[in-house]
């Protein structure tokens, strides 16, 4: 086991180190110089060549490199060419919000999928399955921003419960975060959800075929006691992997709607970047998404272990 | 309930399993009957798809309705199983009625201990606690021959070769003492090596505990060491029933002597096998009259193609569903 952990450890490390890469030449591969470009009109030599100096760009580039990597790994990734904020402080300001919506969506859709993929596996065909493969057919379906602007329609306009947009720190006012969170965890959630719906569905509804259920039952055991020990067990590894996916999805931010919710996310943090060219700020939140990707991917792999015994061994 | 030898443990009679498919109706199982004593061994041979599993599936309620139905009566003790509810049923699986199945690599749920999977049953039926139920496990697993069983409860079944996990399956069919073992097919996975070991250690368990077996097989040559009778099916009918040393010695249906041609013999090298022309039915579209007329090498009657012949006895201790005759299996094939 602890090898394992060990292995997958120095394995993310490695493609981290490429991401690493990627991520330093994002600034090298934009056509002309990234300081230049993100002044714009406002284009000023003095300011030019104090930016170009404070970025490091009138080194080569290995070394750049080399510099970049040494900040990155002591938590300094550079400073934003708008504001002049440290993109660590930066990211960091934005995490509550993103960790927030990310934790409450994936609560949202998990209560959608677990139990609505499991039943319209047990009755598979019936009319509840029909009624739950056209749900999640259609909130596959349907654009998010589209469910955000009614969702805010009814909500905030007709029945004026909940506040249409914005965002309030839990430790200043816990239920105005809260009334504000509900709105973009749903529309966020349901989308999540209905995708999950389909795979906690397939993968219960193979496991409910296999040879080892029918074993169970041949032992009369109640089917209640088939489906949970037996059946949602073996379901458990697929489950387990489209849901951590999902996870670093949300958590790597949700722009469009971020940005319908005025959300101050991580989603929105990376689109006000492109739009201003902001390039430490792109390159920061790219490396944190990249970080908790990679991050996800390893607790998924542990919980296989846990999941299936087979892996542990192996 | 438990089995003294020669008692009549399980009677099954007109058992139909009919399943909905979108071509119409298939004709899985027409109508068996068979009868199985404590103590004894009956095998049921037929080839893939002539409906020997799924009528023992039918036995302990196994078969998913719909698509499936299941009519026709299964007597056990005062209950009928076709008709009693699931709960009843419930009872009867595992405790009762234990089964075992082919192929024990998926047999065994691969997240699971297999003391886990060997207990739940006991814990379930007899109402053992844990340790109780920890110390009959390993009586059980020792019985089967898994040797260190108090060690092993806590592996997973992939840490057990295919002949070991059979026998593990073999040791949860026996959790609750059961009357009736329904083995479908448990040695068609392993090597012939340990298929003889498995065969041997289900009818030494057969012996020690008095239950009945219910032996389904593809194989004649696992029937031959085992049987007491054989049931030999066709497209969901049983065409031919005898004891065992009868349907070797002298066979009587045209099929059942396919088969018997169809083995090869040690020692006969230069002996040409036999071939049954012509494919099984298919279970929507069975032929009208005796399902095995469009195969017949010997049909001499009209009405083989109209009637369905039943079972009647050729004097010789063998029950045949044909409608003549039979000419011994030397003479047809000469």
């Amino acid at each position: 086991m602890a090898s394992y952990v060990v292995r997958r450890v120095a394995q993310a490390l490695v493609v981290l180190l490429g991401v690493s890469v990627v991520v330093f030449a994002l600034v090298h591969l934009v056509p002309g110089d990234p300081i230049r470009v993100s002044m714009g009109t406002r284009f000023n030599p003095d300011a030019y060549e104090a930016l170009r100096a404070r970025a490091g760009f009138d080194l080569p580039l290995p070394v750049q490199y080399g510099r970049y990597l040494a900040n990155a790994a002591a938590g300094d990734l550079g400073v934003s060419f708008r504001s002049g904020d440290p993109v660590t402080t930066t990211l960091l300001g934005r995490l509550p919000a993103t960790l927030s919506l990310a934790g409450s969506a994936l609560l949202v859709a998990l209560l959608i999928a677990v139990p609505l993929g499991i039943f319209s596996a047990i009755r598979s065909g019936s009319k509840l399955d029909y009624v739950a493969t056209v749900f999640s057919q259609a909130g596959i379906s349907l654009p998010d921003f589209w469910m955000a602007i009614l969702l805010i329609l009814l909500f905030s306009g007709v029945l004026g419960w909940l506040p249409p947009s914005g965002y309030v720190s839990p430790l200043a006012d816990p239920i105005g975060w809260l009334s504000h969170l509900v709105l973009p965890a749903i529309t966020v959630g349901v989308v999540s959800g209905s995708i999950l719906t389909r795979f906690v569905r397939s993968s219960v509804l193979e496991s409910l075929g296999e040879d080892y259920t029918r074993t169970a039952r041949s032992k009369g055991l109640h089917e209640r006691t088939v489906v949970t020990r037996h059946v949602l067990r073996n379901a458990l590894v697929p489950i387990i992997t489209v849901t951590g996916l999902q996870l670093a999805y949300l958590l790597g931010g949700v722009i469009i709607v971020e940005v319908i919710f005025a959300w101050p996310g991580l989603g929105q943090l990376a689109l006000l970047a492109v739009q201003s060219r902001d390039y430490p700020v792109l390159q920061g939140t790219v490396l944190l998404v990249a970080v908790v990707f990679l991050l996800i991917n390893l607790i998924v792999d542990l919980l296989y272990a846990a999941a299936d015994p087979r892996i542990r061994y192996k | 309930m438990t089995g003294h030898n020669g008692q009549r443990v399980l009677e099954v009679h007109d058992l139909q399993v009919r399943f909905g498919t979108r071509r119409g109706a298939a004709h899985v199982v027409n109508g068996i009957s068979y009868t199985l004593d404590a103590g004894e061994t009956l095998a049921i041979v037929g080839e893939s798809g002539s409906g020997k599993s799924v009528s023992s599936l039918a036995l302990i309620g196994l078969v998913p309705q719909p698509p499936g139905r299941v009519t026709g009566t299964v007597r056990f003790g005062e209950r009928n199983l076709v008709t009693c509810s699931s709960e009843e049923l419930r009872h009867v699986r595992g405790n009762d009625i234990a089964m075992i199945f082919q192929d024990p690599m998926t047999s065994l749920n691969p997240v699971l201990t297999i003391g886990r999977q060997l207990t739940e049953g006991m814990q379930l039926h007899l109402q053992l606690d844990d340790r109780a139920a920890r110390r009959r496990a390993i009586e059980l697993l020792d019985r089967v021959g898994i040797p260190s069983p108090d060690r092993r409860l806590g592996d997973y079944p992939h840490q057990f070769s295919g002949g070991m996990r059979q026998r593990v399956m073999i040791a949860i069919g026996l959790a609750c003492d059961p009357v009736v073992l329904i083995a479908d097919e448990p040695t068609t996975a392993l090597d012939v090596t340990t298929q003889a070991q498995i065969v041997e250690l289900v009818d030494d368990l057969r012996r020690d505990t008095g239950m009945g077996v219910i032996w389904i097989t593809h194989d004649l040559g696992v029937v031959a060491g085992i049987a007491d009778r054989v049931a030999v099916m066709y497209a969901g009918q049983i065409v031919e029933t005898a004891q065992v040393d009868a349907l070797y010695e002298h066979p009587r249906h045209p099929y059942t002597q396919g088969l018997l041609g169809s083995l090869p013999v040690l020692g006969q090298p230069e002996r040409e096998l036999a071939t049954i022309p012509g494919l099984p039915p298919d279970p929507v579209h069975l032929p009208s009259g005796c399902p095995f007329w469009p195969r017949c090498p010997q049909r001499l009657d009209e009405r083989c193609e109209t009637e369905r012949p039943q079972l009647r006895d050729t004097g010789e201790g063998n029950l045949v569903a044909t409608f003549y005759e039979a000419k011994p299996a030397s003479e047809a094939v000469s």
